[in-house]
């Protein structure tokens, strides 16, 4: 198996630590805040306050199951737009009293169903990537596990953007591009390493800043080493990110995204 | 795969067979020249193709054809006004994908433009606008680096400008050939409407059939007024991955326009032929005091 198939595996795990035991074992005191004030709470993803060392942070993140019926509960970390506006809600929140807000990515993607299109998928996560990109506090977005396509970029619009080792990031999974663009699901692996999805790749073009590594024998058997380097990272950004003059902190955020493009003129 | 890949409509010319002998019957009779009917795809009747105005309407059912760009500006900008920007854009190959060289080469003979959008400024009914407008004919509208950039300066033209900006979307979503960076598209043409947004600027986007994922989930649903053409298909995923998802036939009209303005996501449905003096008026009504009697 070629290295970003072991990868894509690897993030796909059930047992892989889902947002919750992330926030458990770097915040305390988690409360968790539930519904979007508009239509229902969705389950897919868990937000709430939190403290970091005695700061007040806005947590947000996309949750996963280790069960079946845990992943019923939560979609199977699909979430629906009442997610999203969710999420936009307590990001407009932290913005109001002015704490950071940090984000945990672990998705195949948004849902794709009747009741998403009815409620408007679409302009949910417009609306996150409109707003995200001037909110007015400093965002961190980390990926713990899948970050498929624009369901993960609606809470990924980030002053700093970090990964897990394993973690991965595409426009659309190996076995959809394998299908569409080749008509053969099959060559998944193939289409994994061309798309440049993992971790290594993506920090080199600079879609993501930084990379945490693993443990070697696995992250499910030893959370507590990962937990306590974002925790670390988290400690030491931040704060900086806190004093930074706002103007300069949105206009470094505009041109973390603006960059983006392969083009000659 | 190819559920947007259908042409609205298609020629019917029977093959070399039918050009010959039409040939022969053109020497004895004046009848209609090969290649001038075409199909409605949506009613299937077979039309004369003179009956196509301007609009490219079925004048049997009323269908909205697909148009290019440059028919785009032909019926919605004052003559003789759009001044193009960034002309000369052509996409490289951030992922080294294989033969896209040649995937870009054959949607630009198609389409006959060098990407999926273009951009500039114009008048409409005497009122300046920025203008950009998709091109399914090129790779489905799909969005990678150019047309990403190629909007984004759009609107921060137009927010250097002071100008509204109006967008024609249609799209069947990011360029999958260009990996990551197409998806970053999406952040980068919201967070200069953003901009636009916060200089108290208008920003009025026309959705045409079909526009789905990708820009639909950024600048499609971002407009302060959001028009649509009649039926065109509107959406953020796509029909038969939904239902792979859910295993439910989907209901009658579903993600059409109809659909959309049921739900709450559009402002106004308009056919063609009115478009031109509907944004005209929607530009008239957000014009700065100043600028009233410069018309």
């Amino acid at each position: 198996m070629s290295d970003a198939m072991k990868s894509v595996a690897i993030a796909r795990m059930i047992e892989r630590p889902n947002t919750k035991q992330f926030i458990a074992g770097i915040f305390d005191d988690f409360l968790e805040f539930h519904g979007d004030r508009l239509f229902a709470d969705d389950g897919a993803i868990v937000g709430g306050l939190a403290a970091l060392g005695g700061i007040p942070v806005t947590v947000i993140g996309i949750q996963k199951g280790h069960t079946l019926e845990e992943n019923v509960a939560c979609n199977f970390g699909q979430p629906n737009p009442e997610g999203y506006r969710k999420a936009l809600r307590l990001m407009k929140q932290a913005e109001k009293f002015h704490r950071p807000v940090v984000t945990f990515i672990n998705t195949a993607g948004a849902f794709c169903g009747i009741g998403a299109e009815e409620r408007g998928q679409g302009e949910a996560i417009a609306r996150n990537l409109m707003e995200m990109s001037r909110l007015r506090t400093p965002i961190i977005s980390i990926f713990i596990g899948e970050g498929g396509s624009g369901g993960a970029l609606g809470l990924a619009v980030g002053d700093s953007v970090w990964m897990l080792e394993h973690g991965m990031y595409s426009v659309l999974s190996p076995e959809g591009f394998a299908s569409i663009l080749w008509r053969d699901s099959s060559r998944a692996a193939e289409a994994a390493d061309l798309m440049k999805m993992t971790a290594r790749d993506l920090l080199q073009n600079e879609v993501i800043d930084r990379m945490f590594l693993e443990p070697k024998e696995g992250l499910e058997n030893n959370l507590e080493y990962t937990t306590a380097e974002i925790k670390w990272a988290l400690l030491e950004t931040l704060p900086r990110l806190m004093k930074m003059d706002l103007a300069d902190l949105l206009e470094k955020r505009y041109q973390r995204f603006r960059k983006f493009g392969d083009f000659v003129e | 795969m190819n559920l947007f890949g259908k042409k609205s409509y298609v020629s019917i010319d029977g093959g070399e067979r039918t050009k010959k002998s039409d040939k022969r019957r053109q020497k004895a009779e004046p009848s209609i020249p090969d290649g001038m009917w075409i199909k409605c795809n949506t009613c299937k009747a077979i039309i004369y193709k003179k009956e196509v105005t301007e609009y490219k309407l079925c004048p049997n059912c009323d269908a909205h054809f697909r148009m290019s760009p440059a028919e785009r500006i032909a019926v919605t900008c004052d003559e003789n006004t759009f001044e193009e920007l960034d002309a000369g854009m052509r996409p490289q190959n951030p992922m080294s994908y294989p033969e896209y060289d040649e995937v870009i080469k054959k949607a630009q003979k198609k389409a006959g433009i060098p990407e999926g959008v273009v951009t500039g400024r114009c008048r409409i009914h005497g009122q300046d606008t920025v203008m950009a407008i998709m091109d399914s004919h090129f790779m489905m509208g799909s969005m990678g680096s150019v047309v990403g950039e190629k909007v984004t300066r759009a609107v921060e033209y137009a927010t250097a400008h002071s100008l509204p900006i109006i967008i024609f979307t249609t799209s069947g979503g990011a360029r999958m050939q260009e990996g990551i960076i197409s998806l970053m598209q999406m952040a980068k043409v919201s967070e200069a409407l953003g901009r636009h947004d916060e200089a108290g600027l208008l920003y009025v986007t026309v959705l045409t059939d079909p526009t789905t994922g990708g820009v639909t989930a950024s600048f499609a649903m971002l407009g302060d007024i959001i028009l649509s053409e009649p039926k065109a298909l509107i959406g953020f995923a796509g029909q038969r991955v939904i239902q792979a998802t859910i295993h439910q036939q989907l209901p009658e009209g579903f993600q059409r326009a109809e659909f959309q303005l049921e739900h709450g996501f559009v402002d106004r449905i308009v056919h063609r032929e009115k478009l031109r003096d509907e944004l005209g008026k929607i530009l008239r009504l957000h014009s700065q005091p100043e600028r009233e009697g410069t018309e």
